[in-house]
């Protein structure tokens, strides 16, 4: 009764298809208040909010930042972004104003009776700018590996690129939202909508200087997420939690679609400069790389997220000579945070370009380049790190060619003629699973499995069920482990006052490296059980007797494991050097293109994607990330577009910021290739934000195919598609 | 304004302003929370409900224009504890993810399936177009809803 590797029907399944799955605005509490955001429309300015004097204020809750207890921050890694801004703002969406009512139409006809004074002060809008002011930096990495001089020095060509991408919206179906409920004793307890429910707390305690029991952070389910909902419902829940407290009422404070664009994070916009030195013959010899992205206006995440980038930047290619470095600029725009893929995307785009431009400038095949270069068991990525016994890169790009049938395509397309051109492309990538350097040490994440009485096993940790399976995965492990009836595994509900801390639910390391603590506490408790019953054929029924004795005679049977970094892990955050990465996951994409001549529209009728996961614990639920991660890299392509006007997003709505539909999704043909990796769970690596990383650039290369011309920028617009073909 | 629902067959009585979302007379007066809010401008579908076997985003809807209609939410889809071969085919099959945009989903397929019987698999993507879903990559919802007509096909042969 095996329980890994099958594809079994998902635990949250059937609330999903029912409509009984309660989403965080479904939730209602008695005397519930609704809230509403008052913020700031300038992108930097020196500002006073005027309540209207003639306006009757005494049936509203308002607060701003003086009603603060504690820390005036949404504390992550930095201090310097304020839960509720103070004479100047440093965005034009800057909270400066909370208010509650009970009737949503009240709230808005008293937001029409703020008014915000403000002085305008320069501002920064854009990289470019922030670049040639030389504006706040929030993280600078320099990556060196040989001596990249020396590399230039022999090479017998020298090709140079820039790439450019831009803001992505992550766009989760379910709006952001938060309801805090206070205590009678000046607790508070915080539901809603969320990726990690420790980060909440932690932003809670510092905010509201309260001692850690007193506050409760529960994950509601939860609408997708794609790290969209990695760091800024701290805020959300921030200003749900001083409103709660003032009021003494619950608070529901649920962002409408047009808030959550406007408000929210993006994907960080980058640029990325490469210089590559090459041999006659097509091999690499040395990478200068310049990697720039758009922070906005606070720190967030960013500096995590340039630091995959960097890590990424290099791709799954031998690099004997390496300089990188990587600089994230604040500039005055809503800050950029976590979205799938976190910086890896960006320069895996411009680093698969740039591959295809050696390939042309040197009149080699594209394919036989990466072939030659591509990273082989016992080579050494640009940290240095060695990589010992799961390299996929050959394997992943061959069975992809060869499913998608590239060479017979490639030749085709190129001789067809009419108005629309076809163009087939490559793509060839990897990605680090789990925290990046030093990360997994720091978190030192706990999960813990738990008898209870009914003898049914209960799994507890933080990781949250965003839409990928995790309590499907998890059960699943804990079942296998214990080699229990499914039926009798329960995942609890991500409840800070019930779980431990297992760290956030992000860079792909929730089945991996969580579900490997779960592996690992379920071992435990099997050898407590064993030690006190004795020998005997292990079976359900005698764990069941087992752990009912247990209970009854000794106490409480729970099993907590502790994330230890295996000793042949060493990375130094001082210099970019070592194990970057537990395991990396290794992804080929073969794009197929249509280009019309006329309009400049651009499909993307059929994508191969190929995909060394390690063990895949759940065969569907893991083709399913890869079509979905693949979609929303398809959409970074060629269709999402932020347009900025005056420091603010002019197209925070669905009407027209443009993700893909049903007929927009091209034919996948996805296949999992498996290298177990040893110390993740049952052998499994982080899959999760892997197909973000590929379609970009396959489709950039298909364009040129199709085309001739070349696609250094994302998206991939029609107007900019007629452009480039008058160009030419 | 009073009003008399039919809601999944049964009668709902409601007192609301007559322009008030149906969307929201679903959720907040009726209790029906299936139905959700992603877009409030009729892009997304999540909203999807059935008027008259029609599907409408009940964002766009005023509740006035629906007193004399017979409306189907995702509550309705299953009878008792047995799930609609839609359902289940969206739980074996992966077609529902974080499950937000699924209930709109649903009842599109449903409405689809109600007057294609077979449909192929451009039908499939043709009328699901205006129901967004950004997990799944479309793929695994195309899946369950084609393998929900076969099965049904398979029943009345």
């Amino acid at each position: 009764m095996r329980a890994v590797g099958r594809s079994l029907p998902r635990v949250e399944g059937v609330d999903k298809v029912t409509g009984r799955a309660r989403y965080v605005d479904d939730l209602v509490f008695p005397s519930l208040l609704h809230a509403k955001t008052i913020r700031t429309t300038l992108p930097r300015c020196r500002f006073q909010v005027v309540l209207d004097p003639a306006f009757d204020w005494s049936r509203f809750t308002v607060v701003d930042a003086r009603d603060i207890p504690g820390k005036n921050a949404i504390v992550l890694i930095e201090e310097d972004q304020p839960c509720l801004a103070r004479e100047e703002s440093q965005h034009a969406e800057e909270p400066v104003l909370l208010l509650a009512h009970e009737d949503r139409e009240a709230l808005e006809e008293a937001g029409a009776h703020v008014r915000i004074e403000a002085e305008p002060l320069a501002a920064v809008l854009t990289l470019d700018d922030a670049i040639a002011k030389g504006t706040r930096i929030f993280k600078r990495i320099l990556i060196e590996k040989g001596n990249v001089e020396e590399g230039f020095h022999g090479a017998a060509r020298v090709v140079e690129g820039t790439y450019r991408t831009g803001l992505q919206e992550q766009l989760y179906i379910e709006n952001q939202g938060m309801i805090a409920v206070p205590g009678e004793d000046g607790s508070i307890t915080v539901y809603g909508s969320m990726q990690c429910p420790y980060y909440v707390h932690k932003a809670l305690k510092a905010l509201l200087a309260l001692p850690p029991e007193r506050i409760r952070v529960i994950q509601t389910v939860t609408g997708g997420g794609f790290g969209g909902k990695e760091e800024y419902p701290s805020i959300i829940a921030a200003h749900a939690a001083l409103l709660a407290l003032k009021a003494q009422r619950p608070v529901k404070l649920v962002y409408d679609r047009l808030e959550d664009i406007a408000a929210t994070t993006k994907r960080h916009p980058s640029i990325v400069k490469i210089r590559s030195a090459v041999a006659a013959d097509g091999t690499l010899l040395a990478l200068d790389a310049q990697v720039w992205m758009d922070g906005g206006a606070y720190m967030t995440l960013s500096p995590v997220v340039l630091s995959r980038g960097a890590i990424h930047s290099g791709g799954p290619y031998r690099w004997p000579h390496v300089r990188v470095e990587a600089i994230c600029h604040a500039t005055n725009t809503p800050p950029n945070g976590a979205f799938r893929g976190f910086g890896a995307p960006q320069t895996l785009f411009a680093l698969e370009n740039h591959m295809d431009r050696i390939a042309q400038e040197l009149g080699i095949d594209p394919v036989a380049l990466r072939r030659k270069n591509c990273l082989r068991d016992g080579d050494a990525t640009i940290t240095g790190q060695v990589l010992r016994q799961d390299v996929a890169a050959a394997e992943v790009l061959d069975e992809a060619l060869a499913r998608s049938q590239y060479e017979k395509k490639r030749k085709a397309f190129a001789r067809a003629k009419g108005p629309v051109k076809r163009g087939i492309g490559v793509s060839l990538y990897y990605h680090g699973a789990g925290f990046t350097g030093g990360g997994e040490t720091w978190l030192a994440s706990k999960a813990a499995v738990e008898v209870a009485k009914d003898g049914r096993v209960h799994v507890l940790a933080a990781s949250t069920e965003i839409g990928q399976g995790t309590r499907t995965v998890f059960s699943q492990i804990a079942a296998e482990a214990l080699d229990l009836p499914i039926e009798w595994i329960v995942v609890d509900d991500p409840d800070t006052a019930r779980v431990p801390d297992s760290g956030p639910t992000v860079a792909s390391r929730t089945t991996m490296i969580i579900g490997g603590l779960v592996q690992k506490a379920c071992r435990e408790l099997r050898q407590v059980l064993e030690a006190h019953g004795g020998a005997g054929k292990w079976s359900p029924e005698r764990f069941r007797a087992l752990a009912k004795a247990y209970l009854k005679t000794v106490g409480p049977l729970k099993a907590v494991a502790q994330y230890e970094t295996p000793k042949d892990i060493v990375w130094s955050d001082q210099t970019y050097k070592g194990d970057a990465y537990g395991a990396f996951a290794w992804g080929c994409n073969v794009a197929e293109v249509e280009v019309d001549a006329v309009t400049g529209e651009v499909r993307c009728p059929r994508m191969t994607v190929v995909s060394e996961v390690g063990n895949v614990i759940h065969p569907v639920l893991a083709v399913g990330q890869i079509e979905g991660g693949t979609l929303q890299g398809v959409g970074w392509a060629l269709l999402e577009h932020i347009v900025m006007k005056d420091g603010r997003y002019a197209n925070a709505q669905l009407t027209n910021y443009i993700v893909p539909t049903s007929v927009d999704a091209p034919e996948f043909d996805v296949k999992l290739l498996s290298k177990p990796y040893a110390r993740g769970a049952f052998g499994a690596k982080g899959l999760g934000e892997l197909p973000m990383d590929g379609p970009a650039p396959a489709i950039a290369a298909a364009m040129r195919h199709a085309t001739g011309a070349r696609f250094d920028e994302l998206p991939i617009l029609p107007e900019t598609v007629l452009a480039r073909l008058a160009k030419r | 304004m009073k009003y008399v629902l039919r809601v999944n067959g049964k009668r709902h009585r409601v007192d609301v302003p007559p322009m008030k979302r149906l969307l929201d007379v679903l959720r907040e007066d009726c209790g029906l929370t299936g139905t959700k809010e992603g877009c409030g401008e009729g892009e997304c579908g999540a909203c999807t409900v059935l008027v008259d076997g029609v599907s409408v985003n009940s964002c766009l809807m005023p509740v006035c224009q629906v007193r004399d209609s017979d409306i189907m939410t995702i509550e309705g889809l299953s009878t008792g504890k047995k799930l609609h071969p839609l359902q289940e085919a969206f739980t074996r099959l992966g077609g529902a993810q974080c499950g937000i945009c699924t209930p709109g989903m649903l009842l599109t397929a449903y409405e689809l399936l109600a007057r294609k019987k077979k449909p192929n698999s451009s039908e499939v993507r043709e009328a699901l177009e205006g129901n967004l879903c950004r997990c799944t990559g479309y793929t695994k919802i195309f899946e369950s809803v084609l393998a929900a007509a076969a099965r049904r096909g398979k029943k009345r042969d």
